[in-house]
């Protein structure tokens, strides 16, 4: 008799897929008592309190069947209006924008309806966790496209440019960007439209944080003229409604682009909660007002979270978007994950390593702002003691030698 | 900029200048002097903290007071309202509209402390023509703070 092995039935990409680096150091976190977390990538705000209402008074309603498979037709009317007010976009709501389980999915779907076996995704790093995985479970190859604090962690044409190859298909820009709170200003963002025209690319934009940016108006890679039609625009909720919970993101993109998207979210998913839906239509039609108090205060926490770090002494990139903060650590002479470790045993401060992004984060960490004034005041307290320790220790070894 | 100021202190009047200057990208010797003209313009009357007294062992007892007076000729409602708030049992005092004048909370020890200031203070005034008192039962929310709030932080650690 074969003795059984579930490990034999696991199918190869996905047994290749490298665990999450630092769930040993997530683990870590979950363990300990007292800890301030600036780990976790969600809002602190719970979701705006009329848009739980609508989503109550709808179940109350009886709205608990499927929607149709690219979302209620009412919510995507409103996700074209948004866009085209918003970025002058045009979308048609019936061909062009599907309703997806989070923007995750999209992130998946778009990937999944693009990518053959060997074609090269450009992932510019440090990024969210999610391309790489994805684009190998899609038989594709990532190419890595390191982005540093001397450019502002944004992409820039010239670099872009050395990693295109005629294997080359997609690019995914995800600004402004997790980890770094690092923005496209427009003069790049033209430079890098035109070498995705030039080498024929299509481009995954990933737009979710672009309502949380700091140094003027939001601008939507799909815009710049002649490529919308090339980017598949992706949103949703979680962010600036602060809606993590709910699910519910959307992707906006050529028709035909769609119609394959479709094929597969259909066979997989059918549709986005309805209740979570409903919850969405509310916020795009009465929640302008709530996100832009949220992004206010998302603000303030910036600044002043900048303005601490860089008085501890610790280098420092002043991010313009998202609710993350990228500083150098470099000076303690730690590395991201000691760093991290370190800190949440001495002083109960939960930040991400930076190398969790890509190997261009190591010598990095990620701290969310999203938390209250009062948690980021104690949390700055705590890790300026913590740095001033490791550099006075630095300073005396420096001077023994 | 000065509502921007006066909305962070409103929440939290510990923020030094120097914090609000940074929150709000100003220079700090702006900020310190706004502050202090806002202080000197009475718009800023004073740095107050908002306390849960359930929480203590400390007994108070508040009522809201509807109170109906005759209006008198050339000081309308401003004379009678003042013999009212100039007591230190009186914490607040509106002038509002429909069926009374005034609306008056009243602090005291114990339920009877406020009850003999009402029969025996309150409506023996000229002018007062009745009173209706509500005791406070429960205190929910004040000053936009919610006071037992359930919806603690609940993220869970999530693998980015």
């Amino acid at each position: 008799m074969t003795i059984f092995k579930a490990q034999n039935f696991i199918n190869e990409k996905v047994k290749n897929l490298p665990p999450s680096g630092i769930r040993r150091f997530f683990d870590l976190v979950a363990n300990t008592k007292g800890v301030i977390s600036l780990g976790v990538g969600e809002p602190d705000f719970v979701t705006p309190w009329h848009i739980r209402e609508a989503c109550v008074q709808s179940l109350e309603k009886g709205y608990t069947m499927y929607t149709s498979n690219y979302g209620m037709p009412e919510l995507r009317e409103y996700i074209a209006y948004y866009l085209k007010n918003r970025f002058n976009l045009n979308y048609d709501p019936e061909k062009q924008i599907m309703v997806t389980v989070g923007a995750s999915e999209a992130i998946d779907l778009a990937l999944r309806t693009l990518i053959s076996k060997g074609d090269e995704v450009l992932i510019p790093e440090p990024c969210y966790v999610s391309y790489k995985p994805i684009t190998k479970l899609t038989g594709g190859v990532p190419v890595t496209v390191s982005t540093s604090m001397k450019d502002n962690f944004a992409l820039t044409a010239d670099h872009l440019e050395k990693y295109i190859t005629p294997k080359s298909k997609v690019l995914i820009l995800s600004y402004p960007n997790n980890p770094t709170g690092a923005v496209l200003p427009k003069e790049e963002m033209e430079k890098i439209a035109s070498l995705v025209i030039k080498y024929n690319l299509v481009v995954i934009s990933d737009e979710i944080y672009n309502e949380l940016r700091y140094d003027g108006p939001p601008l939507s890679f799909a815009s710049l003229p002649g490529l919308q039609d090339r980017t598949i625009l992706i949103n949703g909720f979680s962010k600036a409604f602060a809606m993590t919970g709910w699910r519910v993101g959307y992707v906006a993109a050529h028709p035909d682009f769609l119609a394959a998207m479709l094929k597969i979210h259909q066979y997989t998913i059918l549709c986005a909660p309805v209740m979570a839906q409903m919850a969405a239509l509310e916020a795009l039609k009465n929640c302008h007002l709530d996100v832009e108090r949220m992004a206010e205060q998302y603000n303030q926490r910036r600044r002043y979270v900048y303005s601490r770090l860089l008085e501890m002494g610790l280098e420092c990139f002043e991010p313009k978007g998202a609710f993350y903060i990228f500083p150098s650590i470099e000076v303690t002479g730690l590395s991201s994950v000691d760093f991290a470790e370190e800190l949440l045993k001495e002083e109960k401060v939960a930040v991400v390593p930076g190398n969790a992004f890509g190997k261009s984060g190591e010598g990095f960490i990620r701290c969310s702002y999203a938390a209250s004034m009062n948690e980021l005041t104690e949390a700055m307290n705590r890790m300026e003691r913590f740095v001033v320790k490791r550099l006075n220790l630095n300073s005396r070894a420096a001077a023994q030698a | 900029m000065r509502k921007k100021i006066l909305k962070l202190l409103e929440k939290n009047a510990k923020l030094t200048a120097k914090e609000i200057a940074v929150m709000l990208a100003l220079p700090v010797d702006r900020v310190t002097k706004e502050i202090a003209d806002m202080e000197q313009e009475k718009i800023i009357l004073r740095y107050q903290t908002l306390i849960n007294w359930e929480r203590t062992d400390e007994q108070k007892v508040s009522a809201l007071i509807d109170v109906k007076v005759t209006p008198q000729q050339d000081v309308g409602f401003d004379d009678i309202a003042n013999r009212i708030y100039r007591y230190d049992e009186v914490t607040s005092v509106f002038l509002i509209s429909g069926a009374y004048d005034l609306s008056v909370l009243v602090e005291g020890k114990s339920l009877k402390e406020v009850a003999s200031f009402v029969s025996q203070k309150l409506s023996t005034l000229e002018h007062v023509q009745s009173t209706r008192t509500h005791f406070i039962l429960k205190k929910y929310k004040q000053d936009g703070v919610i006071f037992e709030d359930r919806e603690a932080d609940r993220r869970q650690v999530l693998h980015p």
